[in-house]
């Protein structure tokens, strides 16, 4: 990012779907693909008269993913109405939490590809989803319809401090929320689904002739649909903003005597900064779509003015009481988290970041694989990169979970043992496994079945490579000039003749002994 | 047989004396001959009501065993929902609304085997002091037809006074069941916040508001108040807590008994002979031994002011919902989603309503937020705090229901301060959310009659209805009734 002109400066705000049974407020089913407003009851539907009643174990996985994302849990919450007029909101306001959400003040510990970073969280609140709307674009001017199944879905708003200072950053900091969140079986964020909504605040900074920095207007970027996205619709932003600044008013605004319009738009700005003193508000800022397809997003609205949502308490619902028991109760049932899993596998297997991460990615499942194929194969390494490497690739190609994966870790363990005991290479060893996969048989069975025998003799490997040397005067010539790659047309040689199946670590020594010589 | 009580309508039935079909006819011929004149009811369903009165009729013949209200005819405020039958809260927004459940008041009573007389009318989601706002019909006083009956529960206040019902239910925010009872000369208590489950009571102020009875006496107060207390879960404000048996605890005194008086009940405005009969009645307690105590409720003056932003503000978000998108009134023509929220609104509410919506989403917007709501939920608080005082010094606080009797129809009705005025007494036992009642105390030299207000900690009704019937039986106001 050094090469940039301007600094960015990225919050998000995320939204997911608990994975609860049933609703917030009310006993009707929560799952997808029923008919439309078939999951419907009196309460979400807000007929008159109704009163909603809290879901306790959507409080629980709430509690649960505030704990995780190390925020404190306050002792007292309270729920409140947000008031706004939408078709799919029935009741016509919001139950939501404004000014003591049950959480606040956590971090997030990510890894981009430029090193680790701790993203601050602002708050954690809990709230009531709303419905779909579905409208008539084929331009006819039909009615719209609104489906309420989705209305009263807990829904939990995760709002980071803006601490982002890349799109790659951005991405990592979704990625790593979502592998959170999946491991916690709080929710299954599934973008496409709407199982996490993410929406972006960003804006970049501009380095002035007389030092200063100088912020541009803040843009919160919606509809944002897959990962890449997020990360395709933020450099895209960003650039957007430092086009529309250089077009405006030029390298440095100073010079161009502070134009009123950029007074009036970093008069914004500073609403922003008040935010960031702790004080929550909503700050006026403007909206821009992301249209994946076209990969540009478009400014929508420039707001003047925060929406006013009139929030109050709400009288319907008792606030929630949260005592060390329950706070101990949650952090029990937490388990061990991703980052410190990745510390973990660090320390024990003597896994690279790099690796650990990967498998930790995978999901509790995955990482436990792993730890029995290690102890079984007692190769930490070699289990890593069979699993990194082939079984990855395998379940990606037949979209499984290493749960439904077909081979046990004790029957993977015998294969990598039985490679390493002949020294069979990497590609026929790969046949082997793959002849594992296919029908279903042990490593030996496999090695007999595929009719591989491994020349492990010295003397009859030594008259193969002799004759492969004699064969190659021009590989000999270039490896004594000090080409060390050249060796491995030789080796390609021998290996022809062997059909594969000489013992990888002999012929190597002998190999290099016979060049010395020659 | 329809002057009787409560009880001794029960006790007719139990005896074989009359059935429950017999006592709901005599009751819908009451209804037939006084209704043109009265309009108490807005939906009276003759057929369902002797069909539920026959199935206990039948019951009782098997032999199987009945409910606490078995075969007595209960008149419902028309803000309670009903399945399947009209729930307008005197509404032009639910002309056509029929909710798909009853609410929780209603259960109790079906299962207490009472027989649903009708529903009753009401200012328009409950919303008035006078039943004047109802958007169908104007409700009178049984006592003076040229004047209202108090309101918004005057339909159901109106019935038990001129005996079309021997009970009812009400619903009381801001003195909405104390008030109406007063003036019609009736009892009517309000329960303490979360004694009775709120679940599909429509809904105006959500924090205040509470469902209580109307009753000719004292002990049928008590009885229909067992009926309908207790815990719901469907209603998390309503309490988890035991409900005593009232009926079984009114007739004793309560020894010793010391009764505070405030002298910010005697405020200006306060009609004469209305303090003169609470002075009355005050003499009547000292007799029976009690000691009076003057008490101190220094903000019950700003009373009004916050009911009036607290209320409001609720009842601003809580009417949101009535758009004409999902259900009740849609405007039948409009040009676009706005335009239809604004016309269906514009045509379904009447001006209290929208007043009060206007009032409320005011007192909720940003930068008026901390001024008015903000600073009404501190004042409540205070007013809280001044009734714990005093019930720390005495067992109940009496003072006047209402400061005046009943006034004539359309004589405020284009002074809303004014009418606010006619709460000033009940209003600050809605925002502590302690329990009052009205019983009758007297009557005007022109025969209208007055109500005093005796009030109570939290969840001290079983006090509260003991201390009240020492004075009914002490006095003979209750036996008295309208001739209309």
């Amino acid at each position: 990012m050094a090469d940039l002109p301007y600094r960015i400066v990225i919050g998000l705000e995320v939204h997911v779907q608990l994975l609860t049974r049933t609703k917030l407020f009310c006993g009707c089913r929560t799952d997808f693909g029923q008919p439309p407003n078939s999951a419907t009851c009196p309460v979400c539907i807000g007929m008159p008269g109704v009163l909603p009643v809290m879901n306790r174990r959507a409080f629980d996985l709430a509690l649960k993913a505030a704990t995780a994302l190390n925020c404190e849990l306050v002792s007292f919450t309270k729920w409140d109405r947000k008031n706004y007029y939408y078709p799919d909101l029935p009741k016509n306001y919001q139950i939501s939490q404004y000014d003591l959400p049950f959480s606040k003040d956590g971090w997030l510990d990510i890894q981009p590809a430029g090193g680790p970073r701790r993203i601050g969280i602002i708050r954690v609140h809990l709230e009531e989803d709303a419905g779909k709307s579905l409208h008539d674009e084929s331009g006819g001017g039909g009615s719209s319809r609104v489906d309420l199944n989705r209305t009263g879905t807990p829904l939990l708003e995760i709002v980071s401090q803006p601490d982002m200072a890349a799109p790659e950053e951005a991405r990592a900091y979704v990625e790593e929320l979502r592998l959170l969140l999946r491991e916690l079986e709080i929710s299954d964020c599934e973008m496409q689904e709407g199982s996490l909504r993410c929406d972006a605040n960003v804006n970049i900074h501009i380095p002035q002739s007389d030092g200063s920095f100088l912020a541009t207007p803040l843009i919160e970027v919606k509809n944002l649909n897959s990962i890449r996205g997020i990360e395709r619709a933020l450099k895209y932003e960003a650039d957007r903003q430092y086009d529309e600044f250089q077009k405006k008013f030029g390298k440095d605004w100073r010079a161009q005597g502070q134009p009123k319009a950029f007074e009036r738009l970093h008069r914004v700005v500073d609403k922003i900064e008040e935010a960031k003193d702790g004080r929550w508000k909503e700050v006026a800022k403007a909206t821009a779509g992301w249209d994946d397809a076209r990969g540009v997003t478009n400014v929508q609205r420039r707001k003047e003015e925060a929406a006013d949502y009139r929030y109050f308490p709400e009288p319907d619902l008792v606030p929630v009481l949260v005592d060390d028991d329950w706070r101990a109760q949650v952090r029990e049932g937490l388990g061990e988290l991703p980052a410190a899993q990745r510390g973990r596998l660090q320390a024990q297997y003597g896994l690279a970041p790099y690796d650990a991460g990967v498998l930790a990615a995978q999901g509790r499942a995955f990482v436990a694989y792993f730890e029995a194929l290690a102890k079984d194969c007692d190769d930490a390494n070699e289990a890593k990169n069979w699993l990194t490497n082939d079984v990855l690739q395998t379940l990606h190609e037949r979209k499984l979970g290493i749960r439904e994966f077909a081979l046990t870790t004790a029957a993977l363990a015998e294969l990598i043992r039985e490679v390493k005991a002949t020294g069979l290479n990497k590609q026929r060893a790969r046949e082997v496994y793959a002849e594992m996969l296919a029908s279903g048989t042990t490593a030996k069975q496999a090695v007999g079945k595929l009719g591989i025998q491994v020349v492990a003799d010295e003397g009859q490997l030594l008259a193969i490579i002799r004759k492969a040397i004699e064969a190659n005067p021009k590989a000999v010539a270039d490896f004594k000039k000090g080409k060390v790659k050249a060796a491995d047309a030789i080796k390609g040689a021998v290996m022809r003749e062997t059909k594969g199946q000489a013992k990888a670590e002999l012929l190597q020594q002998l190999l290099m002994q016979e060049l010395q010589k020659a | 047989m329809i002057h009787l009580t409560a009880h001794e309508q029960l006790a007719a039935l139990r005896t074989g004396a009359t059935t429950a079909e017999a006592l709901a006819q005599q009751h819908l011929d009451a209804i037939r001959r006084l209704e043109p004149k009265l309009q108490a009811f807005l939906h009276v369903d003759e057929t369902t009501v002797l069909e539920q009165a026959r199935s206990v009729d039948a019951k009782r013949q098997r032999g199987e065993p009945l409910g606490a209200l078995a075969g007595l005819p209960v008149a419902i405020k028309d803000v309670l929902c009903t399945a399947g039958r009209p729930t307008t809260c005197g509404s032009k927004m639910l002309q056509h609304f029929k909710p798909p459940y009853d609410a929780h008041v209603v259960e109790r009573l079906r299962q207490a085997d009472a027989v649903l007389l009708g529903k009753t009318n009401l200012d328009e989601f409950a919303m008035g002091s006078s039943t004047e706002n109802s958007a169908y019909q104007v409700t009178r006083n049984p006592w003076d037809l040229e004047r209202i009956p108090g309101g918004s529960s005057g339909g159901s206040a109106a019935a038990v006074a001129a005996c079309e019902a021997p009970l009812a239910l009400g619903t009381d925010t801001g003195g909405s069941i104390r008030q109406p009872a007063a003036l019609c000369g009736v009892v009517g208590l309000k329960p303490t916040y979360g004694r009775v489950s709120r679940f599909g009571l429509v809904a105006y102020g959500s924090s205040l508001d509470q469902i209580g009875p109307f009753a000719r006496t004292v002990a049928d107060a008590a009885l229909l108040l067992e009926v309908i207390a207790g815990h719901d879960r469907r209603d998390t404000t309503c309490v988890e807590r035991p409900v005593p048996a009232y009926t079984q605890t009114v007739e004793q005194p309560v020894a010793p008994l010391t009764v505070g008086v405030a002298q910010e009940h005697f405020a200006a405005g306060l009609d004469a002979e209305v303090e003169q009969s609470v002075r009355e009645a005050l003499k009547v307690y000292q007799q029976l031994g009690a000691t009076i105590k003057d008490v101190s409720l220094p903000h019950s003056q700003y009373a009004v002011a916050t009911y009036y932003l607290v209320a409001t503000a609720e009842a601003s978000s809580n009417l949101a919902r009535y758009d004409g998108v999902h259900y009740g009134h849609r405007a039948a023509k409009f040009d676009n989603l706005i335009d239809m929220y604004c016309k269906s609104r514009g045509e379904g509410f009447g001006a209290e309503v929208k007043r009060r919506i206007m009032l409320g989403t005011y007192a909720l917007s940003s930068g008026y937020y901390d001024a008015y709501y903000l600073k009404a939920l501190k004042v409540r608080r205070l007013i809280k705090d001044d009734f714990d005082r005093a019930f720390a010094g005495c067992d109940v606080v009496l003072g006047p229901t209402s400061p005046t009797p009943a006034f004539k129809i359309g004589e405020k009705a284009d002074d809303p301060l004014t009418m606010y005025l006619s709460d000033i007494y009940t209003i600050g036992g809605n925002l502590a959310g302690i329990t009052g009642i009205s019983i009758p105390c007297g009557f005007t030299r022109s025969g209208l009659p007055i109500g005093m207000q005796l009030q109570a900690p939290p969840f001290e009704e079983e006090k509260l209805l003991r201390v009240a019937r020492m004075y009914e039986r002490a006095t003979d106001w209750h036996t008295r009734r309208p001739l209309p």
